[in-house]
């Protein structure tokens, strides 16, 4: 038998289920797997080793009394460091969150909790999930467990990279333009962005609410399924979460995609594409084809303007967002301050990093009467024509098929010096979040060089089903999934 | 006297707090006089993930008040924020209505000088109340209450229609009747509960113009807004005269000095930077909605009023007076339903019922007898059963016990004689025994009928009661 760690999310559960091991014992595993590959890997901001065991004892006591609370119960998982977890410090990854206790969990969280999930810990991220590589964070970096000198994409750069590393056998990540899918890409493990309105925002550390959605990530399409079952549903403390019913979507993978239109949007042919990742997804389009899917060519015409509006839209919302941290009630608060201006000054210039003092100010001028019509207005209206394109789209095809992110994973530092060139590495996966869309990443063809690449499918809304589904028949045929890190 | 060459112009803008248990935007109690920061959950203190949800209340009763003041109420309206940084301000927003309020274009209907006006309301929206800030609480600290934070407020803006400090306090006094009537406000200026800013402009008489405006805030007595407007207006014509030029501001009335202080100009006035609220959905109300709210409106107090002068034939002043106190006019319409004499009944709610209020300091909701006993009481004095000034005590007893007055009236023989044979023996006797005064009375000194009254009813003291009316009768008769 393989080491434990490196069963998938489903296998390790059927083990828990079957009792052939016990949550402690997977919990065990896990932590020693920790112990091997976390001082390199890096991807988590805080471990909670003692409430993990503390869950995984409670599982194993319902386990022996015959009971149990699905899938995830005794297996651990991670979250980001931008979902709230009670009594546990939360972050999003910013110094004025530093030392931040919630007083309560997000949804999400309780979600897992009820579901019996082990929590070993919070995932680093981009200062409240603004970036694409996980290194606008003021704590530490994370690496990519596929080359060590590479970042492992962002924000969610964390989650991504502990599944990948096999630390968990699932987490939760945040997705605002991509921060779930496209380090899944950069990582080779599956991770979706639901439907905005599918899981509950609430307790979810905002960035641009009009955009955020939590999602799974997971080594296999399976995994992801069995996450989104738990998180997804209405929320009465989030009154955008949707009331559509729940689909058992793992159930619901058929492995099929015969009739199934494709549709290959030409604008997603994106210049400085990495020659590797365009050639990969032509690939891809074939075998789908082979499977008995309809390939569909089309135009979604408004694709060039999606990245200006995202970065005016997220900003506007983030500046929005960002003004409660103000040193008065909790967070960080500068020392030595004589007036009130001096205190929001103070507190706020220390506590933000250098991304997000940047989003602030731009959201913050995108809104400023005189410039509001111009920015807001027309950021608005691209949003409406990109969404139409969608819906035109879903028209003659069922699913999107693209590449998650244009390039493999780039050297830490690389980019760091060069916000456009960053923002840019987000081109393909904006247009999903913009017309609220569920999105899936998974693996692709590695590089020559061994880096992962990720093929995206994006459906219509509350069609997560569908998504998966394809993403399933694609790992079904090709199985990169099986791929492991040499860590 | 230049002023008398100024209009005054004015536009209203009222904050009330609405009667609900919970906050806006959570579940948090809207109590009062708690210790400070009890009354708060995450949303109120704008914790990190905390979204806001609409308490439902709070629509119905923003219907309500649109209904009763005509206006339309729009079946989606949205919510905005409205950035601004004060400690008070939790989330450095307050979630309001900005581009789509949920009511539009009514108007408010109030006397002056005996004449009716109207003044249009351009709109009527739902926004969250701000938290404290207690300055100087100790060694110079500024400490924050945000047991306030996220109180739910109506905010009701008219158009500048006014022309007058008069006109501006009628208007306000009016708005606050029907807003009490109606359940939405607890009408309270010095507690804050309906607040006030005032929108101040003059301009020449016959121009079509408004001048340029100003805002006063700190107004929380009609008093100070009077006074506020008129001090106001009265600086603009100065500057005007002079040959200067209004700037527009906000301005900060003073009561002690009398004045108005600059607080700041249009040019450092806020850049709200409003947008559409994406942790809530459009504000969708059904038509069903609202005409069920339509139902369940009372009468209001001006529509009282006039159905109680051209209906019930009341004096203006006794329908000004029923109708002052929502419990009275309610009391009252059950108590004519009882007793069709609107206006008998009008003297006895003035009268004795008024005075046993006031003396036992309840409320007309919090009387103990039902409009059907009291209907009864005032049949029994119709009838002759017993004299008013009987059913005045008895009346005291009802509404101290509850008790019936009919049972009052049998228990203690109270009813009034009507043994005429024994009456008119003791009229006889009255007469004979005061000849100098029959013949005083029958000289033409009517007066006299009063002193023969008074000794028939005394003589008659022990031998059942008479009815006054019957004795008057008897005695002219005789006397004839």
């Amino acid at each position: 038998m393989s080491a434990l760690y490196e069963l998938t999310l489903a296998e390790v559960s059927l083990a828990l289920a079957q009792r052939r091991v016990s949550a402690s014992e997977v919990l065990d595993a896990q932590v020693a797997r920790l112990g091997a590959v976390e001082p390199r890997v890096q991807a988590f901001l805080r471990i909670d080793e003692a409430g993990a065991r503390a869950a995984a004892t409670a599982s194993d006591a319902r386990r022996s009394a015959g009971q149990s609370l699905g899938p995830l119960d005794g297996v651990p998982v991670a979250l980001k460091d931008n979902l709230l977890t009670r009594g546990v410090e939360t972050t999003a990854g910013s110094r004025i969150l530093s030392g931040y206790v919630p007083p309560n969990d997000a949804t999400v969280t309780t979600r897992l909790k009820q579901a019996g999930a082990v929590i070993l810990g919070k995932t680093n991220l981009d200062e409240f999930a603004m970036g694409s590589s996980t290194e606008s964070c003021p704590f530490h970096l994370t690496q990519n467990p596929y080359a060590l000198d590479r970042v492992p994409g962002g924000s969610s750069g964390g989650s991504a990279a502990a599944v990948a590393a096999r630390e968990v056998f699932g987490a939760l990540g945040s997705d605002t333009g991509g921060s779930i899918r496209q380090p899944a890409a950069l990582t080779n493990v599956v991770g979706l962005k639901p439907t905005w309105g599918r899981v509950s925002r609430s307790g979810v550390i905002a960035y641009a609410s009009s955009l955020d959605q939590v999602g799974p990530f997971g080594r296999t399409v399976t995994d992801v399924a069995l996450q989104l079952k738990v998180i997804a549903g209405h929320d009465p403390a989030d009154s955008t979460s949707s009331d559509a019913p729940v689909p058992d979507y793992a159930a619901g993978l058929t492995g099929s995609v015969k009739g199934l239109r494709i549709g290959l949007p030409r604008e997603y042919e994106v210049a400085g594409m990495d020659p590797h990742v365009l050639a990969s997804v032509k690939a891809a389009a074939k075998t789908l084809q082979g499977l008995g899917a309809t390939l569909v060519e089309l135009s979604l015409p408004h694709t060039g303007a999606a990245l200006a509006a995202y970065y005016l839209i997220a900003s506007s919302e983030a500046s929005s967002n960002l003004g409660r941290y103000d040193g008065v009630r909790f967070g960080h608060r500068a020392e030595g301050v004589k007036t009130l201006r001096e205190l929001y000054v103070k507190s706020r210039s220390e506590g933000f990093g250098e991304e997000v003092k940047r989003r602030i100010m731009l959201g913050t001028f995108a809104l400023s009467a005189g410039y509001h019509d111009a920015y807001s207005v027309k950021a608005q209206q691209v949003r409406t024509l990109i969404r139409r394109d969608f819906e035109q789209a879903f028209g003659v095809c069922d699913v999107v098929l693209s590449a998650t992110s244009p390039v493999p994973a780039w050297k830490q530092g690389e980019k760091l010096d060069d916000p456009l060139a960053l923002y840019l590495m987000d081109v393909l996966t904006i247009p999903c979040n913009l017309a609220g869309l569920p999105g899936v990443s998974v693996p692709m063809a590695p590089t020559s060089a061994g880096l992962p690449t990720g093929l995206q499918v994006l459906g219509r809304p509350f069609d997560e089903q569908t998504v998966l589904n394809v993403a399933h028949a694609w790992e079904r045929e090709t199985s990169y999934f099986r791929r492991a890190p040499e860590l | 006297m230049p002023r008398a060459d100024f209009q005054v112009v004015v536009g209203l803008e009222v904050h009330a707090q609405l009667l609900t248990r919970a906050k806006l935007f959570s579940s948090a109690s809207t109590d009062f006089g708690q210790a400070p920061n009890t009354q708060t959950t995450p949303v109120c203190l704008g914790m990190p993930g905390a979204l806001p949800v609409l308490n439902e209340k709070v629509v119905e009763l923003a219907i309500r008040t649109g209904l009763a003041l005509g206006c339309t109420v729009n079946q989606r309206s949205e919510w905005s924020r409205k950035h601004y940084f004060y400690p008070d301000s939790p989330k450095a927003y307050q979630i309001t209505q900005w581009d789509f309020p949920i009511c539009e274009w009514g108007e408010v209907s109030f006397e002056v000088d005996g004449r009716l006006k109207r003044a249009r309301l351009r709109r009527i929206h739902i926004e969250e109340d701000a938290g404290k800030s207690v300055h100087d609480a100790a060694d110079g600290l500024t400490l924050i209450d945000l047991n306030r934070a996220g109180t739910p407020l109506l905010e009701l803006v008219s158009e500048p229609d006014l022309r007058s400090a008069d006109e501006a306090i009628e208007y306000l006094k009016a708005l606050r009747e029907i807003l009490v009537a109606i359940g939405v406000n607890d009408g309270n200026l010095e507690e804050g509960s309906f607040r006030c800013d005032a929108n101040v402009s003059v301009m020449r008489h016959g121009s079509t113009t408004l001048g340029t405006r100003c805002e006063l805030k700190n107004l929380n007595s009609f008093r100070f807004i009077k006074q506020a407007i008129e001090i106001e207006a009265e600086r603009h014509v100065e500057l005007i005269e002079r040959g200067g030029v209004v700037e527009q501001q906000t301005r900060l009335f003073d009561p002690d000095r009398g004045e108005t202080r600059a607080m700041r100009s249009k040019e450092d006035a806020h850049d709200y930077r409003y947008f559409p609220e994406p942790d809530l959905p459009p504000l969708l109300v059904s038509a069903e909605t609202i005409e069920a709210v339509r139902r369940s409106l009372p009468e209001l107090p001006r529509a009282k009023r006039q159905r109680y002068v051209e209906q019930l034939k009341l004096p203006p002043y006794d329908a000004q007076v029923l109708t002052a106190d929502a419990r009275l006019a309610r009391l009252f319409d059950a108590c004519v339903l009882q007793f069709p004499d609107a206006k008998k009944v009008s003297n006895w709610f003035q009268g004795e019922l008024s005075r046993l209020l006031n003396s036992s300091g309840r409320g007309a909701d919090q009387v103990k007898f039902t409009p059907a006993q009291f209907g009864a009481l005032l049949r029994a004095v119709d009838d002759g059963t017993i004299s008013n000034s009987t059913a005045k005590d008895v009346f005291a007893q009802v509404f101290e016990t509850g008790k019936d007055p009919l049972a009052i009236v049998a228990e203690q023989g109270l009813a009034q004689s009507t043994d005429l044979g024994e009456l008119e023996r003791v009229v006889d006797e009255v007469l004979a025994a005061n000849q100098k005064n029959v013949l005083g009375y029958r000289g033409g000194n009517l007066k006299l009928l009063g002193f023969f009254v008074g000794q028939v009813m005394k003589a008659m003291k022990g031998k059942g009661n008479p009815n006054p009316k019957t004795v008057n009768e008897l005695l002219v008769k005789k006397l004839g």
